[in-house]
Protein backbone atom coordinates (compact mmCIF):
# COMPACT_ATOMS: atom_id res chain seq x y z
CA UNK A 1 0.00 0.00 0.00
CA UNK A 2 1.23 3.41 -0.82
CA UNK A 3 -0.08 6.92 -0.82
CA UNK A 4 -0.85 8.27 -4.22
CA UNK A 5 -2.29 11.53 -5.42
CA UNK A 6 -4.80 11.68 -8.24
CA UNK A 7 -5.19 14.91 -10.10
CA UNK A 8 -6.82 16.03 -13.28
CA UNK A 9 -5.03 17.67 -16.17
CA UNK A 10 -5.96 18.44 -19.77
CA UNK A 11 -5.57 14.81 -20.71
CA UNK A 12 -7.62 13.30 -17.91
CA UNK A 13 -6.59 11.77 -14.62
CA UNK A 14 -2.95 11.70 -13.65
CA UNK A 15 -1.16 9.68 -11.06
CA UNK A 16 1.51 10.81 -8.65
CA UNK A 17 3.31 8.84 -6.00
CA UNK A 18 5.19 11.19 -3.65
CA UNK A 19 7.25 8.48 -2.02
CA UNK A 20 8.95 7.53 -5.26
CA UNK A 21 8.31 10.68 -7.24
CA UNK A 22 6.55 8.90 -10.01
CA UNK A 23 4.25 10.92 -12.19
CA UNK A 24 2.24 9.28 -14.92
CA UNK A 25 -1.00 9.44 -16.81
CA UNK A 26 -3.91 7.20 -15.89
CA UNK A 27 -5.14 5.49 -19.01
CA UNK A 28 -8.10 3.77 -17.43
CA UNK A 29 -9.98 3.67 -14.17
CA UNK A 30 -12.35 0.82 -13.42
CA UNK A 31 -15.11 2.90 -11.79
CA UNK A 32 -15.59 6.54 -12.57
CA UNK A 33 -19.02 7.65 -11.45
CA UNK A 34 -19.92 9.96 -8.57
CA UNK A 35 -21.19 7.01 -6.46
CA UNK A 36 -18.48 4.53 -7.23
CA UNK A 37 -14.99 5.65 -8.01
CA UNK A 38 -11.65 3.88 -8.06
CA UNK A 39 -10.97 0.20 -8.51
CA UNK A 40 -8.19 -0.87 -10.79
CA UNK A 41 -6.29 1.93 -12.45
CA UNK A 42 -3.91 1.45 -15.35
CA UNK A 43 -0.98 3.78 -15.88
CA UNK A 44 0.69 5.05 -19.00
CA UNK A 45 3.87 3.20 -18.10
CA UNK A 46 2.04 -0.14 -18.00
CA UNK A 47 1.73 -0.33 -14.22
CA UNK A 48 -1.55 -1.03 -12.46
CA UNK A 49 -2.83 -0.05 -9.01
CA UNK A 50 -5.96 -0.72 -7.04
CA UNK A 51 -7.92 1.88 -5.11
CA UNK A 52 -10.67 0.67 -2.80
CA UNK A 53 -13.87 1.72 -4.66
CA UNK A 54 -15.50 4.69 -2.93
CA UNK A 55 -17.63 7.72 -3.67
CA UNK A 56 -15.86 10.13 -5.97
CA UNK A 57 -13.82 12.80 -4.16
CA UNK A 58 -15.46 16.20 -4.02
CA UNK A 59 -12.31 17.88 -5.22
CA UNK A 60 -9.16 16.91 -7.02
CA UNK A 61 -6.26 16.47 -6.44
CA UNK A 62 -7.01 13.79 -3.93
CA UNK A 63 -4.64 11.63 -1.92
CA UNK A 64 -5.62 8.05 -1.39
CA UNK A 65 -4.06 4.72 -0.44
CA UNK A 66 -3.51 2.35 -3.30
CA UNK A 67 -2.19 -1.14 -3.74
CA UNK A 68 0.19 -2.06 -6.49
CA UNK A 69 -1.15 -4.83 -8.66
CA UNK A 70 1.37 -5.00 -11.35
CA UNK A 71 4.21 -3.59 -13.25
CA UNK A 72 6.77 -0.93 -13.50
CA UNK A 73 7.47 0.38 -10.03
CA UNK B 1 18.52 19.38 -37.78
CA UNK B 2 20.62 17.56 -35.28
CA UNK B 3 24.40 17.56 -35.35
CA UNK B 4 24.43 13.89 -36.26
CA UNK B 5 21.91 11.56 -37.81
CA UNK B 6 20.09 9.03 -35.71
CA UNK B 7 22.40 6.25 -36.87
CA UNK B 8 25.51 8.28 -36.20
CA UNK B 9 24.31 9.15 -32.73
CA UNK B 10 23.54 5.52 -32.07
CA UNK B 11 27.02 4.55 -33.21
CA UNK B 12 28.53 7.25 -31.04
CA UNK B 13 26.77 5.97 -27.94
CA UNK B 14 27.97 2.44 -28.67
CA UNK B 15 31.50 3.63 -29.22
CA UNK B 16 31.58 5.63 -26.01
CA UNK B 17 30.15 2.79 -23.96
CA UNK B 18 32.71 0.39 -25.39
CA UNK B 19 35.34 1.10 -22.73
CA UNK B 20 33.12 0.13 -19.79
CA UNK B 21 33.07 -3.34 -18.29
CA UNK B 22 30.03 -5.36 -19.34
CA UNK B 23 27.88 -4.59 -16.32
CA UNK B 24 28.64 -0.89 -16.28
CA UNK B 25 27.99 -0.71 -19.99
CA UNK B 26 24.57 -2.21 -19.57
CA UNK B 27 23.74 0.19 -16.79
CA UNK B 28 24.95 3.33 -18.53
CA UNK B 29 23.27 2.42 -21.80
CA UNK B 30 19.93 2.86 -20.05
CA UNK B 31 20.76 6.47 -19.24
CA UNK B 32 21.45 7.56 -22.80
CA UNK B 33 18.86 8.10 -25.48
CA UNK B 34 18.32 9.59 -28.87
CA UNK B 35 15.40 11.94 -28.90
CA UNK B 36 12.24 11.14 -30.75
CA UNK B 37 9.65 13.89 -30.52
CA UNK B 38 6.87 11.45 -31.21
CA UNK B 39 7.38 9.67 -27.91
CA UNK B 40 4.68 10.18 -25.33
CA UNK B 41 6.70 8.96 -22.39
CA UNK B 42 10.42 8.77 -21.81
CA UNK B 43 10.07 5.75 -19.59
CA UNK B 44 11.05 3.12 -22.12
CA UNK B 45 14.01 5.05 -23.49
CA UNK B 46 15.77 6.51 -20.52
CA UNK B 47 16.28 5.56 -16.93
CA UNK B 48 16.78 8.33 -14.40
CA UNK B 49 17.00 9.06 -10.70
CA UNK B 50 19.11 5.98 -10.04
CA UNK B 51 22.23 5.61 -7.98
CA UNK B 52 25.33 6.70 -9.88
CA UNK B 53 27.66 3.97 -10.99
CA UNK B 54 30.54 3.44 -8.56
CA UNK B 55 33.85 4.37 -10.10
CA UNK B 56 32.65 6.91 -12.62
CA UNK B 57 32.87 10.66 -12.29
CA UNK B 58 29.39 11.92 -11.55
CA UNK B 59 28.52 15.58 -11.19
CA UNK B 60 25.71 15.21 -8.71
CA UNK B 61 25.36 16.83 -5.32
CA UNK B 62 23.85 15.53 -2.10
CA UNK B 63 20.49 15.87 -0.37
CA UNK B 64 21.91 18.52 1.94
CA UNK B 65 22.90 20.55 -1.12
CA UNK B 66 19.35 20.23 -2.43
CA UNK B 67 17.77 21.36 0.79
CA UNK B 68 20.16 23.93 2.22
CA UNK B 69 21.70 25.12 -1.02
CA UNK B 70 18.60 25.25 -3.16
CA UNK B 71 15.36 25.48 -1.26
CA UNK B 72 16.04 26.80 2.25
CA UNK B 73 19.23 28.80 1.77
CA UNK B 74 17.80 31.67 -0.28
CA UNK B 75 15.02 32.54 2.22
CA UNK B 76 16.64 35.70 3.41
CA UNK B 77 15.27 36.21 6.89
CA UNK B 78 15.58 32.59 7.96
CA UNK B 79 18.87 31.42 9.37
CA UNK B 80 19.74 27.99 8.04
CA UNK B 81 22.14 26.16 10.29
CA UNK B 82 24.44 23.67 8.59
CA UNK B 83 24.32 21.15 11.38
CA UNK B 84 27.40 18.96 11.37
CA UNK B 85 31.03 19.47 10.34
CA UNK B 86 31.98 22.83 8.96
CA UNK B 87 32.93 21.93 5.39
CA UNK B 88 29.52 21.20 3.87
CA UNK B 89 28.29 24.70 4.63
CA UNK B 90 31.48 26.60 4.07
CA UNK B 91 32.27 25.19 0.64
CA UNK B 92 28.76 25.81 -0.59
CA UNK B 93 28.38 29.22 1.00
CA UNK B 94 26.83 31.85 -1.28
CA UNK B 95 27.98 29.90 -4.32
CA UNK B 96 24.61 30.07 -5.97
CA UNK B 97 24.40 33.84 -6.02
CA UNK B 98 20.83 34.07 -4.79
CA UNK B 99 20.51 37.84 -4.72
CA UNK B 100 18.46 39.59 -2.08
CA UNK B 101 17.66 43.02 -0.74
CA UNK B 102 18.56 43.48 2.88
CA UNK B 103 21.49 44.02 5.16
CA UNK B 104 23.48 40.88 5.60
CA UNK B 105 23.98 40.00 9.23
CA UNK B 106 21.19 42.30 10.38
CA UNK B 107 17.95 41.21 8.75
CA UNK B 108 19.18 38.95 5.95
CA UNK B 109 21.44 35.98 6.27
CA UNK B 110 21.82 34.11 2.98
CA UNK B 111 25.48 34.81 2.45
CA UNK B 112 26.55 33.82 5.91
CA UNK B 113 27.51 30.38 7.08
CA UNK B 114 25.98 29.19 10.33
CA UNK B 115 27.28 25.85 11.45
CA UNK B 116 27.58 23.74 14.55
CA UNK B 117 31.12 22.82 13.46
CA UNK B 118 31.05 19.23 14.70
CA UNK B 119 34.17 17.93 16.39
CA UNK B 120 35.02 14.41 17.45
CA UNK B 121 33.40 14.85 20.84
CA UNK B 122 30.12 15.86 19.25
CA UNK B 123 30.12 12.67 17.26
CA UNK B 124 30.87 10.64 20.37
CA UNK B 125 28.54 12.37 22.81
CA UNK B 126 25.93 13.73 20.40
CA UNK B 127 25.43 17.29 19.19
CA UNK B 128 22.01 18.14 20.54
CA UNK B 129 23.26 20.28 23.41
CA UNK B 130 25.53 22.16 21.10
CA UNK B 131 22.65 22.75 18.73
CA UNK B 132 20.45 24.16 21.47
CA UNK B 133 23.27 26.45 22.55
CA UNK B 134 23.89 27.53 18.98
CA UNK B 135 20.25 28.44 18.50
CA UNK B 136 20.36 30.60 21.61
CA UNK B 137 23.52 32.29 20.43
CA UNK B 138 21.92 33.02 17.08
CA UNK B 139 18.94 34.56 18.78
CA UNK B 140 21.21 36.76 20.86
CA UNK B 141 23.44 37.89 18.03
CA UNK B 142 20.87 38.13 15.23
CA UNK B 143 17.56 38.97 16.88
CA UNK B 144 15.96 40.07 13.62
CA UNK B 145 15.88 36.57 12.19
CA UNK B 146 12.34 35.39 11.56
CA UNK B 147 13.00 31.71 11.94
CA UNK B 148 15.67 29.06 11.99
CA UNK B 149 16.09 25.90 10.00
CA UNK B 150 18.36 23.05 10.98
CA UNK B 151 19.91 21.40 7.95
CA UNK B 152 21.37 18.06 8.93
CA UNK B 153 24.60 16.95 7.41
CA UNK B 154 25.59 13.30 7.14
CA UNK B 155 27.01 12.66 10.64
CA UNK B 156 23.87 13.93 12.37
CA UNK B 157 21.83 11.16 10.78
CA UNK B 158 24.52 8.60 11.42
CA UNK B 159 24.74 9.21 15.15
CA UNK B 160 20.98 9.54 15.46
CA UNK B 161 20.68 12.96 17.10
CA UNK B 162 17.16 14.06 17.94
CA UNK B 163 17.10 17.44 16.27
CA UNK B 164 13.31 17.44 16.19
CA UNK B 165 13.18 17.57 19.98
CA UNK B 166 15.70 20.42 20.09
CA UNK B 167 13.75 22.28 17.42
CA UNK B 168 10.43 21.92 19.18
CA UNK B 169 11.83 23.13 22.46
CA UNK B 170 13.62 26.07 20.85
CA UNK B 171 10.55 27.04 18.83
CA UNK B 172 8.55 27.29 22.02
CA UNK B 173 11.20 29.31 23.80
CA UNK B 174 11.82 31.71 20.94
CA UNK B 175 8.26 31.80 19.71
CA UNK B 176 9.39 31.49 16.09
CA UNK B 177 9.49 28.61 13.66
CA UNK B 178 12.48 26.36 14.17
CA UNK B 179 12.43 23.72 11.48
CA UNK B 180 14.40 20.49 11.65
CA UNK B 181 15.26 19.26 8.16
CA UNK B 182 16.42 15.68 7.82
CA UNK B 183 18.41 16.26 4.65
CA UNK B 184 21.53 14.24 5.44
CA UNK B 185 23.65 14.00 2.34
CA UNK B 186 23.46 10.23 2.11
CA UNK B 187 19.70 10.23 1.58
CA UNK B 188 18.64 9.50 -1.98
CA UNK B 189 20.78 9.38 -5.06
CA UNK B 190 21.26 13.08 -5.68
CA UNK B 191 20.26 16.55 -4.53
CA UNK B 192 16.78 15.80 -5.81
CA UNK B 193 15.67 14.04 -2.66
CA UNK B 194 16.93 17.06 -0.73
CA UNK B 195 14.44 19.25 -2.59
CA UNK B 196 11.70 16.84 -1.70
CA UNK B 197 12.69 16.70 1.98
CA UNK B 198 12.92 20.48 2.10
CA UNK B 199 9.48 20.81 0.52
CA UNK B 200 8.07 18.36 3.01
CA UNK B 201 9.57 20.29 5.91
CA UNK B 202 8.04 23.51 4.59
CA UNK B 203 4.73 21.65 4.32
CA UNK B 204 4.94 20.36 7.88
CA UNK B 205 6.35 23.38 9.66
CA UNK B 206 5.62 26.52 7.67
CA UNK B 207 2.82 26.44 5.17
CA UNK B 208 -0.13 26.22 7.54
CA UNK B 209 1.20 28.74 10.09
CA UNK B 210 -1.30 31.41 9.10
CA UNK B 211 -4.30 29.27 8.33
CA UNK B 212 -7.46 31.03 9.39
CA UNK B 213 -5.78 34.40 9.84
CA UNK B 214 -6.96 37.52 8.07
CA UNK B 215 -5.28 38.37 4.81
CA UNK B 216 -6.05 41.25 2.48
CA UNK B 217 -6.65 39.29 -0.73
CA UNK B 218 -7.04 40.47 -4.31
CA UNK B 219 -8.27 38.35 -7.21
CA UNK B 220 -4.86 38.75 -8.82
CA UNK B 221 -2.59 37.21 -6.22
CA UNK B 222 0.09 34.83 -7.44
CA UNK B 223 3.25 33.31 -6.01
CA UNK B 224 6.47 32.63 -7.87
CA UNK B 225 7.68 29.16 -6.99
CA UNK B 226 11.00 27.63 -7.89
CA UNK B 227 12.81 30.82 -8.79
CA UNK B 228 15.93 31.25 -6.71
CA UNK B 229 16.83 34.71 -7.91
CA UNK B 230 20.16 33.59 -9.28
CA UNK B 231 21.77 36.80 -10.45
CA UNK B 232 18.41 38.56 -10.03
CA UNK B 233 16.25 36.16 -12.07
CA UNK B 234 13.17 36.43 -9.90
CA UNK B 235 13.22 40.21 -10.07
CA UNK B 236 13.32 40.14 -13.86
CA UNK B 237 10.36 37.75 -13.81
CA UNK B 238 8.43 39.62 -11.19
CA UNK B 239 8.35 42.93 -13.09
CA UNK B 240 6.63 41.25 -16.02
CA UNK B 241 3.96 39.72 -13.81
CA UNK B 242 3.38 42.97 -11.99
CA UNK B 243 3.20 44.94 -15.20
CA UNK B 244 0.44 42.71 -16.47
CA UNK B 245 -1.56 43.49 -13.35
CA UNK B 246 -0.84 40.57 -11.05
CA UNK B 247 0.18 40.91 -7.45
CA UNK B 248 3.17 38.78 -6.54
CA UNK B 249 2.63 37.76 -2.94
CA UNK B 250 5.61 35.50 -2.52
CA UNK B 251 8.90 34.55 -4.05
CA UNK B 252 10.04 31.01 -3.33
CA UNK B 253 12.67 31.25 -2.37
CA UNK B 254 15.07 33.70 -4.00
CA UNK B 255 14.81 37.04 -2.17
CA UNK B 256 11.87 35.51 -0.33
CA UNK B 257 10.91 35.84 3.29
CA UNK B 258 9.27 33.55 5.77
CA UNK B 259 6.17 35.76 5.87
CA UNK B 260 5.80 35.46 2.10
CA UNK B 261 5.91 31.70 2.33
CA UNK B 262 3.35 31.65 5.11
CA UNK B 263 1.06 33.85 3.03
CA UNK B 264 1.27 31.70 -0.07
CA UNK B 265 -1.82 29.60 0.76
CA UNK B 266 -3.88 32.76 0.15
CA UNK B 267 -2.91 33.17 -3.50
CA UNK B 268 -5.02 32.36 -6.56
CA UNK B 269 -2.37 30.66 -8.63
CA UNK B 270 1.06 29.23 -8.02
CA UNK B 271 3.52 29.89 -10.81
CA UNK B 272 6.12 27.18 -10.94
CA UNK B 273 9.39 27.80 -12.69
CA UNK B 274 11.59 25.00 -11.45
CA UNK B 275 9.28 22.03 -11.52
CA UNK B 276 11.84 19.60 -10.15
CA UNK B 277 12.54 21.38 -6.89
CA UNK B 278 9.10 22.70 -5.96
CA UNK B 279 6.43 20.56 -7.55
CA UNK B 280 6.00 18.82 -4.21
CA UNK B 281 4.79 21.85 -2.32
CA UNK B 282 2.71 22.97 -5.31
CA UNK B 283 0.92 19.64 -5.32
CA UNK B 284 0.36 19.93 -1.60
CA UNK B 285 -1.12 23.41 -1.86
CA UNK B 286 -3.27 22.27 -4.75
CA UNK B 287 -4.76 19.50 -2.67
CA UNK B 288 -5.03 21.29 0.63
CA UNK B 289 -5.92 24.82 -0.45
CA UNK B 290 -7.22 24.23 -3.97
CA UNK B 291 -4.59 26.48 -5.54
CA UNK B 292 -3.82 25.41 -9.09
CA UNK B 293 -0.24 25.51 -10.26
CA UNK B 294 1.17 26.26 -13.62
CA UNK B 295 4.58 25.58 -15.05
CA UNK B 296 5.96 28.50 -17.00
CA UNK B 297 9.17 29.37 -18.75
CA UNK B 298 10.68 32.85 -18.81
CA UNK B 299 13.72 32.11 -20.97
CA UNK B 300 13.69 33.85 -24.35
CA UNK B 301 10.91 35.84 -26.05
CA UNK B 302 9.03 32.92 -27.60
CA UNK B 303 8.59 31.12 -24.32
CA UNK B 304 7.95 34.33 -22.38
CA UNK B 305 5.10 35.25 -24.69
CA UNK B 306 3.67 31.78 -24.51
CA UNK B 307 3.92 31.73 -20.73
CA UNK B 308 2.46 35.20 -20.21
CA UNK B 309 -0.59 34.21 -22.23
CA UNK B 310 -0.90 30.92 -20.41
CA UNK B 311 -0.73 32.67 -17.05
CA UNK B 312 -3.26 35.28 -18.16
CA UNK B 313 -5.69 32.57 -19.21
CA UNK B 314 -6.29 31.88 -15.51
CA UNK B 315 -7.56 35.42 -14.94
CA UNK B 316 -10.11 37.86 -16.28
CA UNK B 317 -9.85 40.12 -19.32
CA UNK B 318 -7.97 42.90 -17.58
CA UNK B 319 -5.05 40.52 -17.02
CA UNK B 320 -5.32 39.11 -20.52
CA UNK B 321 -5.09 42.65 -21.87
CA UNK B 322 -2.26 43.26 -19.45
CA UNK B 323 -0.36 40.33 -20.88
CA UNK B 324 -0.79 41.64 -24.41
CA UNK B 325 0.32 45.08 -23.28
CA UNK B 326 3.45 43.66 -21.71
CA UNK B 327 4.19 41.62 -24.81
CA UNK B 328 3.69 44.64 -27.04
CA UNK B 329 5.89 46.77 -24.84
CA UNK B 330 8.82 44.36 -24.74
CA UNK B 331 8.65 42.91 -28.23
CA UNK B 332 10.61 45.76 -29.86
CA UNK B 333 13.31 45.46 -27.22
CA UNK B 334 13.59 41.72 -27.67
CA UNK B 335 13.59 42.07 -31.43
CA UNK B 336 16.44 44.52 -31.16
CA UNK B 337 18.37 41.98 -29.08
CA UNK B 338 17.73 39.29 -31.64
CA UNK B 339 18.64 41.58 -34.53
CA UNK B 340 21.93 42.36 -32.88
CA UNK B 341 23.00 38.91 -31.76
CA UNK B 342 21.32 36.43 -34.07
CA UNK B 343 23.67 37.13 -36.98
CA UNK B 344 26.61 36.41 -34.69
CA UNK B 345 25.17 33.25 -33.18
CA UNK B 346 23.08 31.77 -35.97
CA UNK B 347 23.57 28.08 -36.62
CA UNK B 348 25.81 27.49 -33.60
CA UNK B 349 25.37 24.23 -31.76
CA UNK B 350 24.99 23.95 -28.02
CA UNK B 351 25.30 21.07 -25.60
CA UNK B 352 23.83 21.36 -22.13
CA UNK B 353 24.24 19.46 -18.93
CA UNK B 354 22.66 21.19 -15.99
CA UNK B 355 20.22 20.63 -13.16
CA UNK B 356 16.54 20.93 -12.54
CA UNK B 357 14.87 22.87 -15.32
CA UNK B 358 17.46 24.48 -17.50
CA UNK B 359 18.25 21.75 -20.01
CA UNK B 360 14.73 22.07 -21.34
CA UNK B 361 13.83 25.62 -20.38
CA UNK B 362 16.70 27.37 -22.15
CA UNK B 363 16.20 25.51 -25.44
CA UNK B 364 13.67 28.14 -26.57
CA UNK B 365 16.01 31.00 -25.75
CA UNK B 366 18.79 29.46 -27.80
CA UNK B 367 16.42 28.86 -30.67
CA UNK B 368 15.32 32.48 -30.55
CA UNK B 369 18.94 33.35 -31.21
CA UNK B 370 19.14 30.93 -34.11
CA UNK B 371 21.16 28.42 -32.15
CA UNK B 372 20.45 24.77 -31.81
CA UNK B 373 20.67 22.50 -28.78
CA UNK B 374 22.11 19.21 -29.99
CA UNK B 375 22.52 17.47 -26.67
CA UNK B 376 21.01 17.92 -23.23
CA UNK B 377 21.06 16.14 -19.95
CA UNK B 378 20.26 16.47 -16.28
CA UNK B 379 22.20 15.68 -13.17
CA UNK B 380 19.21 14.63 -11.12
CA UNK B 381 16.06 14.66 -13.22
CA UNK B 382 13.27 12.14 -12.96
CA UNK B 383 11.27 10.62 -15.76
CA UNK B 384 8.66 13.36 -15.66
CA UNK B 385 11.44 15.83 -16.50
CA UNK B 386 12.48 13.78 -19.49
CA UNK B 387 8.86 13.53 -20.61
CA UNK B 388 8.87 17.30 -20.75
CA UNK B 389 12.29 17.48 -22.39
CA UNK B 390 11.46 15.20 -25.31
CA UNK B 391 8.98 17.78 -26.57
CA UNK B 392 11.45 20.66 -26.43
CA UNK B 393 14.42 19.02 -28.08
CA UNK B 394 14.88 18.36 -31.77
CA UNK B 395 14.64 14.92 -33.28
CA UNK B 396 17.70 12.69 -33.10
CA UNK B 397 19.41 14.90 -30.54
CA UNK B 398 21.29 13.22 -27.76
CA UNK B 399 19.87 13.05 -24.24
CA UNK B 400 22.00 11.89 -21.34
CA UNK B 401 21.09 11.30 -17.72
CA UNK B 402 23.67 11.67 -14.92
CA UNK B 403 26.35 11.72 -17.60
CA UNK B 404 29.82 10.72 -16.47
CA UNK B 405 32.84 12.93 -16.95
CA UNK B 406 34.26 10.55 -19.50
CA UNK B 407 31.06 10.23 -21.53
CA UNK B 408 30.53 13.96 -21.65
CA UNK B 409 34.03 14.59 -22.95
CA UNK B 410 33.69 11.92 -25.59
CA UNK B 411 30.33 13.24 -26.73
CA UNK B 412 31.76 16.70 -27.03
CA UNK B 413 34.74 15.47 -29.02
CA UNK B 414 32.44 13.73 -31.47
CA UNK B 415 29.63 16.24 -31.72
CA UNK B 416 31.85 19.31 -31.70
CA UNK B 417 29.37 21.79 -30.26
CA UNK B 418 30.20 25.48 -30.53
CA UNK B 419 29.17 26.09 -26.94
CA UNK B 420 28.70 24.05 -23.80
CA UNK B 421 26.52 25.06 -20.89
CA UNK B 422 27.16 23.17 -17.69
CA UNK B 423 28.60 23.53 -14.21
CA UNK B 424 31.80 24.73 -12.66
CA UNK B 425 33.24 21.23 -12.40
CA UNK B 426 33.03 20.81 -16.14
CA UNK B 427 34.03 24.34 -17.08
CA UNK B 428 37.80 24.16 -17.06
CA UNK B 429 37.96 20.73 -18.63
CA UNK B 430 36.21 22.09 -21.68
CA UNK B 431 38.11 25.37 -21.62
CA UNK B 432 41.27 23.36 -21.89
CA UNK B 433 39.79 21.43 -24.78
CA UNK B 434 39.23 24.77 -26.47
CA UNK B 435 35.45 24.75 -26.39
CA UNK B 436 33.56 27.91 -25.40
CA UNK B 437 31.73 27.29 -22.15
CA UNK B 438 29.12 29.01 -19.99
CA UNK B 439 28.51 27.97 -16.44
CA UNK B 440 24.74 27.61 -16.43
CA UNK B 441 24.12 26.97 -12.73
CA UNK B 442 24.83 30.45 -11.48
CA UNK B 443 25.03 32.10 -14.90
CA UNK B 444 28.82 32.34 -14.77
CA UNK B 445 28.73 35.32 -12.41
CA UNK B 446 26.31 37.13 -14.70
CA UNK B 447 22.53 37.24 -14.94
CA UNK B 448 19.66 37.64 -14.69
CA UNK B 449 18.67 35.37 -17.58
CA UNK B 450 14.93 35.19 -16.87
CA UNK B 451 12.43 37.60 -18.33
CA UNK B 452 12.91 40.23 -21.01
CA UNK B 453 15.74 42.04 -19.27
CA UNK B 454 17.36 38.71 -18.68
CA UNK B 455 17.18 37.71 -22.32
CA UNK B 456 19.29 40.71 -23.30
CA UNK B 457 21.95 39.65 -20.81
CA UNK B 458 21.70 36.04 -21.94
CA UNK B 459 22.20 36.92 -25.60
CA UNK B 460 25.13 39.19 -24.84
CA UNK B 461 26.80 36.59 -22.65
CA UNK B 462 26.46 33.88 -25.26
CA UNK B 463 27.97 36.16 -27.86
CA UNK B 464 30.82 37.24 -25.58
CA UNK B 465 31.67 33.63 -24.86
CA UNK B 466 31.25 32.16 -28.30
CA UNK B 467 32.85 34.90 -30.32
CA UNK B 468 35.64 35.61 -27.92
CA UNK B 469 38.86 35.86 -29.94
CA UNK B 470 40.71 33.81 -27.34
CA UNK B 471 39.36 30.56 -28.81
CA UNK B 472 41.48 31.12 -31.89
CA UNK B 473 44.60 31.31 -29.81
CA UNK B 474 44.39 28.00 -28.10
CA UNK B 475 47.34 26.53 -29.95
CA UNK B 476 50.59 27.03 -28.07
CA UNK B 477 53.33 28.82 -30.06
CA UNK B 478 55.64 25.82 -30.19
CA UNK B 479 53.17 23.79 -32.17
CA UNK B 480 53.48 23.79 -35.91
CA UNK B 481 50.71 25.96 -37.24
CA UNK B 482 51.02 29.46 -35.84
CA UNK B 483 47.97 30.64 -33.98
CA UNK B 484 45.65 32.82 -35.97
CA UNK B 485 46.77 36.37 -35.69
CA UNK B 486 44.54 38.62 -33.68
CA UNK B 487 44.54 41.22 -36.41
CA UNK B 488 43.03 38.79 -38.87
CA UNK B 489 40.11 38.17 -36.59
CA UNK B 490 37.08 39.58 -38.37
CA UNK B 491 35.47 40.55 -35.10
CA UNK B 492 38.31 42.74 -34.03
CA UNK B 493 38.71 44.29 -37.43
CA UNK B 494 35.11 45.31 -37.38
CA UNK B 495 35.56 46.94 -34.00
S1 LIG C 1 27.28 14.30 1.41
FE1 LIG C 1 27.15 14.68 3.63
S2 LIG C 1 29.22 15.31 4.22
FE2 LIG C 1 29.07 15.53 1.99
S3 LIG C 1 28.45 17.69 1.65
FE3 LIG C 1 26.58 16.41 1.71
S4 LIG C 1 25.93 16.55 3.85
FE4 LIG C 1 28.07 17.18 3.82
Amino acid sequence: MANIMIRKNEKGYSFYMPKRDIEDSIVSMEFDTPEKWGGEIKLGNGGAYYIEPQTAPARLPYSVRARRIDGVE
Amino acid sequence: MAALTREETEALIQEVLEVYPEKAKKDRAKHLMINDKELESSKKCITSNRKSLPGVMTMRGCAYAGSKGVVWGPIKDVISISHGPIGCGQYSRAGRRNYYVGTTGIDSFCEMNFTSDFQEKDIVFGGDKKLAKLINEIEGLFPLNKGISIQSECPVGLIGDDIEAVAKKAAKELNKPVVPVRCEGFRGVSQSLGHHIANDSVRDWIISNRDGQAFEKTPYDVAILGDYNVGGDAWASRVLLEEMGLRVVAQWSGDGTLAEMENTPFVKLNLLHCYRSMNYISRHMEEKYGIPWLEYNFFGPTKIKESLRKIASYFDDSIKEGAERVIAKYTPMMEAVIAKYKPRLQGKKVMLYVGGLRPRHVVGAYEDLGMEVVGAGYEFAHNDDYDRTIKEMGDATLIYDDVTGYEFEEFVKAMKPDLIGSGIKEKYVFHKMGVPFRQLHSWDYSGPYHGCDGFAVFAKDMDLTLNNPCWNMMQPPWQEKPAKSLLKDPLLKAA
